[in-house]
């Protein structure tokens, strides 16, 4: 126990690097979790952008949290997928008999997951400017929108984990997230709830997309926070617990 | 504190079932530094699941399994510094270069000098050439020579080859084969499995048979030999091979 202890930052360093090469070696993943966003955002602002009323007058900055959102969950399937394939090819048992800190396994994926989103999330925000994104908010707003975004990957994370240590094949591991790239097309991130039927309305303005969209959108824009911000808070570290208690409990009965 | 140094692999009445099905029904023997020991078995016989309580992967339900002397359920971490583990499948990271894959297991090892190590073990199996390639280029028998060499990484005393030659073709198995011989005479502990009985004969000083959770037979080659009922060696010239010992035990057992 002494030694894995003593050696827990040197091991995280080491798995870190090995999963930030698995990205950067994977075209797929590299256009999959910027590019594919950054189209949508294309898509919606020349394409649709023209016909939606949000009630302001550039939707770039409507829209950009939302597509933050979407690149994540886009981002954490992959997570997910790397989890999958280690737990399957073996490479964890060789690991699981060195004298290395077990939590560093899963922890070394979590942090990659947490660099590469904020990569993503860095160039789909200049792509943003180059398209028009403008914003007033200050260097404390700016912290809040990171940390927001960091608990929002973070809870992902772990629901990506319990998919990828639970999952029997390939494609299983990396469903989970199809739902949760879905659930902001059912939320205020591109157009306003007021303009759904009653009943997807509800869903809508109660379901945690719409509450850290509007926290996001509020900080960015410089407006004055609504509860909004602590139901987003309150989600996000919320299923990240949940998440985390389940995946450590799969990991412990497999390993 | 003991007086007499325990000996690298101690098993004793181990037994593990999955839910209803008992794999092990007891399992007892005892491996000799430096030597080759082949746990021999077919298909489903319990071998892997020897090989992961051995390599502190899977808990005992009974029975003590102890290597070097420490308990593999209750100080994995000491076990886990003297071991190393190839297992059935090649745990070799597919993505990153041999050369990678070399640097990142000397680097959770916390050697000195991990690029070293690295260009030797790559020299000594014959991969410099493949060295900077990704592994999902490299062919069956390099996959499995990179497997080993990761066990190698850091000189682990005891090393567990589970059914290190599967999957290989006849050539690539002759290069395992030598590769082990010749760990061997460097004083290594080797516990390897396999369902190949001319395996067992080729490398193993001592050879354990596992059937339907027991060890039926244990011994050297020529003790096992011993064991064939062979009242017509005399005008038979060929020895039995191991494979007829096995079946014929194999045999009696059932009869019984």
């Amino acid at each position: 126990m002494e030694t894995s202890k003593r050696h827990f930052f040197s091991d995280m360093g080491v798995m870190v690097g090995r999963s930030m090469r698995h990205i950067s070696r994977s075209l797929d993943t590299i256009i999959t979790v910027t590019m594919m966003p950054i189209a949508f955002m294309l898509l919606f602002v020349y394409v649709f952008g023209g016909a939606i009323q949000t009630g302001t007058d550039n939707y770039v900055n409507y829209l950009l949290p939302g597509i933050l959102l979407i690149a994540i969950a886009t981002g954490v399937s992959y997570t997910a997928y790397r989890l999958f394939t280690d737990v399957q090819r073996g490479i964890f048992e060789r690991f699981h008999t060195m004298p290395i800190s077990r939590s560093t396994l899963l922890w070394g994926h979590v942090l990659t997951s947490l660099i590469s989103n904020a990569i993503s999330v860095l160039v789909i925000i200049i792509v943003a400017l180059i398209m028009g994104f403008r914003s007033s908010a200050g260097v404390l707003s700016w912290l809040a929108v990171a940390s927001i975004l960091a608990l929002f990957t973070l809870a992902l994370t772990w629901v990506a984990a319990i998919a990828g240590l639970s999952a029997k094949t390939v494609d299983g591991a990396s469903a989970f997230s199809y739902p949760i790239i879905f659930l902001p097309f059912i939320s205020s991130a591109f157009v306003p709830t007021s303009s759904m039927p009653t009943v997807v309305r509800i869903f809508a303005e109660n379901q945690p997309v719409t509450s850290i969209v509007e926290a996001i959108r509020a900080l960015l824009s410089g407006q004055p926070l609504h509860s909004d911000i602590w139901i987003a808070l309150a989600w996000c570290v919320g299923i990240m617990l949940i998440a985390y208690i389940f995946a450590m409990r799969v990991y412990n009965k497999r390993f | 504190m003991q007086a007499i140094p325990a000996k690298p692999i101690q098993v004793k009445g181990l037994k593990k079932a999955y839910k209803q099905h008992q794999v092990l029904k007891g399992v007892d023997f005892e491996v000799e530094r430096g030597h080759i020991f082949a746990l021999l078995g077919s298909n489903g016989a319990g071998k892997t699941t020897v090989v992961k309580i051995l390599t502190t992967l899977l808990q005992p339900d009974d029975g003590i399994a102890a290597i070097n002397g420490f308990d593999v359920a209750s100080k994995p971490d000491c076990v886990r510094q003297v071991i190393s583990l190839t297992g059935q499948f090649a745990a070799v990271d597919e993505i990153l270069t041999g050369r990678e894959n070399l640097i990142m297991i000397a680097k959770l090892r916390y050697l000195k000098h991990p690029r070293q190590v690295a260009n030797d073990l790559l020299h000594r199996f014959g991969l410099t050439d493949a060295a900077d390639r990704r592994v999902a280029t490299y062919s069956g028998g390099m996959r499995r020579r990179l497997d080993i060499a990761l066990s190698l990484v850091g000189n682990p005393q005891i090393i567990f080859l589970d059914e290190p030659t599967t999957g290989l073709d006849p050539e690539a198995r002759l290069e395992v084969w030598k590769i082990v011989k010749e760990l061997a005479n460097s004083g290594t502990t080797i516990f390897l499995t396999t369902q190949y009985l001319e395996e067992a004969e080729q490398l193993a000083e001592r050879i354990a048979i596992l059937h339907e959770g027991k060890i039926i037979a244990s011994g050297t080659l020529s003790e096992l030999k011993k064991l064939f009922p062979s009242a017509k060696v005399e005008y038979v010239e060929n020895q039995p091979s191991l494979e007829e010992i096995f079946l014929a035990i194999v045999g009696n057992k059932e009869e019984k």
